[in-house]
């Protein structure tokens, strides 16, 4: 195994040259025990082209800025084994995100226009008074809460999805996840009829056409199409109240 | 430069972590306009990889009632060895609780106390009382009275940084991310902003403020092999001391975590030992108590770092491709302890180690993971040297630590540190108004315009800006580790100042166009450098032990002669820093006896 020459073919592209057409580049590499893409990618930018675009923050697949299409599919790149792949790697930038350079691509401005759109905080009307203690909550609500927040924003969903490679304004399952953690959130005041506003329509929850690419790829084992049902019945139930009352 | 890029606010706030962020808040909350700028996304900085927990005397669980904030500041300053600042100390634990309560309003689903009995792994019977229910959950970490960190399961940095980051989000707080400060803008002692690199484009932009932060956490980097992000390259700390105004207060003390895996150099929490783990050797045998009969696994962390580097010294390490390591068991918490409280961790194992960590061993070393030194500020976060400079968090030496952090006690000054330093911030800015030379700025950016299109020509000599770097890494993690000596340190100084000197003759072998990540390498390594200088040089002058600052050859602490603080200046060209000295002020608690620690390893064994 530690003897194989890796071929790697990764995207190659720098928008602030944009008289070099984008292009596949090829390089190889020996590879070695337990590395990661992580460790492959560095050694090739550090011993065959310092100009190779990339990110890597926590390289412990917690903090999400390593998603890639790792042949051919979305993943990050910190927690890829090379053992775990053919030796021909091929890698590509996220789709749907804007691209920086080569394997680099922008999804800080997409996750926070998404979070204002859905104004993804705790909406409360309490004062916080800095003498008290704090509210009580019960431990397993605490948990369930936990379990959505684990949401790293990599993008893997969103890059996965057929919707959002459809329409610019989808949400994805990264968003309808978030809007899930604050419905079940005790200290979130706002009423279903404002979630309905944002997430009930095709942007939101309705344009999901359930392929469910997000919950076989999310790197967190994210629960996704159960967030995702969670919110579609709940908005399902404020439109028949809805039609109800009128 | 074009004036239109020129970006200008009431508040710069480098660095968007959790220590940024809250300052970045406080100031917004007082109405004044903050930018905020950020290498990455906030979402992804390195405060999200924090794991174990938050420290805050609540004392809601069986194992932390009574606790107050005065036994916080007991342990807080013994765990410091008497290195930290008794008047910040005080504050800190004061506060500390008001800031788990705040982030508990602002969404953190901090885990819950759940009533009734237990059994401890150590056969001990505890009971939480109903009266407590649904409070704030706290577990035991290293060198503490009491239970008192506050955690949600194992992704405490995590879920706080996402609830700051929403506060941000909602205020409507500018984020500049892909952004980094390469050099601060300063006229006679005052700051007035700093000349930043757009990592989109490449391109330089001024951006000018009353008040500047540097929030930018520490440089772990500089050591290779350290359990931090690889963003965390020192860069604000360099930026601060290269003004020539600035100093660095206690480079030499360096913090390694007895738990980074083995070999990804990745941390799993204190909280597993806090929670009952052991440390087990070659043979299978639980060696701590050995050393540390009292506290065993859970004194503070330079205690057990030493501990475990020197039993692997003794030959009790197991061997492995990658040298040898320890083991560290959990598996006697139970799966449904570890997949709840020590989740991450799970997750960790089994992505990076390929193991059950309900069913295997751990394998694990003391590995780099935090600065107790850096941008030295006064109680309120006013940084010596230059009006209108501030510093928090890891970035900051606002002493708080001294010689040694305690486990939870980084997120927990995070957030207390943005609040107070935050509030000081929002009155300086009220107080000021913005008043520049334009010449001043011209100059900063022509000055590092220099240096991108001297870097971009390739003039310069042939030094390879990777391997120099390599270099600087080994040198640090070989001869300024856990143990020291001077012989080992005077090599490093000597080495380190050839390597700085080399520095000045990177040539890129790329064309350093665009966000080149070369040229980023060349432009930071000067810095990086003069901090791995700083830390060295410190740690060849200070002839005593005090917290992870330990010699060798001097294997105790010296009151007498070193109750003080290394003052790390750099004036503008020289080869070396300038080392100064401040008195430690000892307001409430004489230096005495930590509770553990206390047996010292002679010189060769």
């Amino acid at each position: 195994m530690a003897d194989r020459l890796l071929t790697f073919s990764i995207f190659r592209y720098n928008p602030t040259t944009p008289e070099i057409p984008p292009r596949m580049q090829e390089y190889q590499l020996e590879e070695t025990m337990g590395m990661s893409l992580f460790i492959a990618l560095n050694r090739l930018r550090e011993e065959l082209d310092p100009s190779l675009m990339f990110d890597f923050v926590c390289r412990a697949a917690i903090c999400g800025s390593c998603a890639m299409l790792i042949n051919g599919r979305p993943g990050l790149a910190c927690k890829t084994l090379t053992q775990d792949m053919p030796g021909k790697i091929t890698l590509m930038p996220l789709p749907v995100f804007k691209l920086v350079g080569d394997l680099s691509v922008d999804t800080g401005v997409w996750f926070r226009y998404l979070n204002v759109r859905t104004e993804a905080w705790i909406h409360t009307g309490k004062v916080f008074n800095p003498k008290g203690i704090e509210e009580r909550m019960d431990n397993p609500t605490a948990q369930a809460i936990y379990d959505a927040e684990r949401c790293i924003e990599c993008g893997c969903c969103i890059g996965a999805c057929a919707t959002a490679n459809m329409r610019a304004d989808f949400m994805g399952a990264a968003l309808l996840n978030r809007i899930a953690r604050f419905m079940i959130d005790p200290r979130d005041e706002r009423p279903m009829a404002q979630y309905f506003d944002v997430v009930g329509t095709d942007e939101g929850v309705f344009g999901c056409i359930g392929l469910m690419a997000c919950d076989d790829l999310c790197p967190m084992e994210i629960p996704l199409q159960g967030q995702l049902a969670f919110v579609r019945r709940k908005m399902a139930q404020m439109a028949l109240k809805c039609a109800r009352c009128k | 430069m074009n004036w239109s890029d020129a970006h200008i606010s009431d508040v710069l706030v480098i660095g968007a972590g959790l220590a940024g962020e809250r300052v970045a808040i406080e100031a917004a909350m007082h109405g004044h306009r903050v930018t905020i700028l950020s290498l990455v996304p906030p979402r992804r900085s390195h405060s999200t990889a924090a794991q174990g927990g938050m420290q805050a005397a609540l004392g809601n669980v069986a194992e932390g009632y009574g606790d107050n904030p005065t036994i916080h500041f007991e342990d807080t300053v013994k765990g410091s060895d008497w290195g930290c600042d008794q008047e910040v100390a005080r504050l800190f634990c004061e506060r500390a609780p008001v800031a788990v309560r705040q982030m508990s309003r602002w969404g953190v689903p901090w885990s819950r106390v759940v009533p009734g009995k237990r059994t401890l792994p150590d056969g001990a019977e505890i009971e939480d009382l109903q009266e407590k229910a649904g409070l704030i959950a706290q577990r035991q970490f290293g060198g503490t009275a009491k239970w008192r960190t506050c955690f949600a399961s194992d992704g405490t940095g995590h879920v706080l940084q996402y609830a700051m980051d929403s506060v941000v989000v909602k205020l409507g707080v500018t984020v500049h991310d892909r952004c980094e400060a390469i050099s601060l803008i300063h006229h006679g002692e005052t700051c007035f902003g700093a000349v930043v690199i757009d990592l989109r484009t490449g391109e330089l932009r001024p951006y000018l403020a009353k008040a500047t932060v540097i929030a930018t956490g520490g440089y772990g980097r500089i050591f290779g092999t350290s359990t931090n992000a690889v963003i965390n390259e020192g860069t604000g700390m360099a930026i601060a001391q290269d003004t020539g105004l600035v100093p660095l207060g206690n480079m030499e003390a360096v913090q390694f975590h007895p738990t980074g895996i083995v070999p990804a150099n990745i941390l799993v929490t204190e909280g597993c030992r806090g929670d009952g783990g052991y440390l087990l050797d070659k043979n299978l045998h639980r060696f701590m108590p050995d050393y540390e009969p009292v506290k065993k696994e859970i004194a503070s962390r330079d205690v057990v770092s030493r501990w475990m580097l020197h039993h692997i010294r003794q030959g009790y390490g197991v061997d492995s491709p990658y040298g040898p390591h320890l083991w560290l068991d959990i598996r006697h918490l139970g799966p449904e302890h570890i997949c709840t409280d020590l989740r991450e961790v799970h997750t960790i194992c089994k992505n990076f180690l390929g193991i059950d960590c309900v069913e295997a061993l751990i394998p694990v070393r003391p590995t780099q993971h935090y600065s107790m030194g850096g941008v030295r500020t006064n109680k309120d976060g006013e940084v010596y040297g230059l009006k209108g400079l501030f510093a928090a968090g890891e970035a900051a030496c606002w002493d708080l630590h001294g010689f040694n952090r305690l486990g939870g006690n980084s997120l927990a000054e995070t957030i207390v540190a943005g609040m107070v330093v935050g509030e000081r911030v929002a009155d300086f800015v009220q107080e000021q108004s913005l008043s520049f030379p334009f010449s001043l700025v011209e100059d900063a950016m022509a000055a590092q315009a220099q240096r991108l299109a001297d870097l971009r020509s390739r003039k310069n000599g042939a030094e390879d800006a990777f391997a120099l770097r390599h270099r600087m890494e080994e040198t640090l993690t070989q001869n300024v580790g856990i143990f020291r000596n001077h012989d080992a340190l005077q090599e490093a100084v000597t080495t380190l100042q050839g390597l700085y000197e080399r520095a000045q003759n990177v040539r890129l072998r790329s064309s350093g166009l665009g966000p080149n990540p070369e040229l980023l390498a060349a432009l930071r390594l000067p810095g990086m450098l003069r901090l791995a200088l700083c830390i060295s040089f410190g740690a060849l002058k200070r002839t005593e032990s005090r917290g992870s600052h330990y010699r060798e050859d001097y294997p105790r602490r010296d009151d007498d002669n070193w109750l003080k603080r290394t003052l790390a200046y750099w004036k503008p060209g020289a080869p070396m820093p300038d080392l100064q000295y401040e008195p430690v002020k000892i307001t409430e608690l004489p230096p005495g006896s930590r509770g553990y620690g206390e047996m010292p390893i002679e010189a060769g064994d």
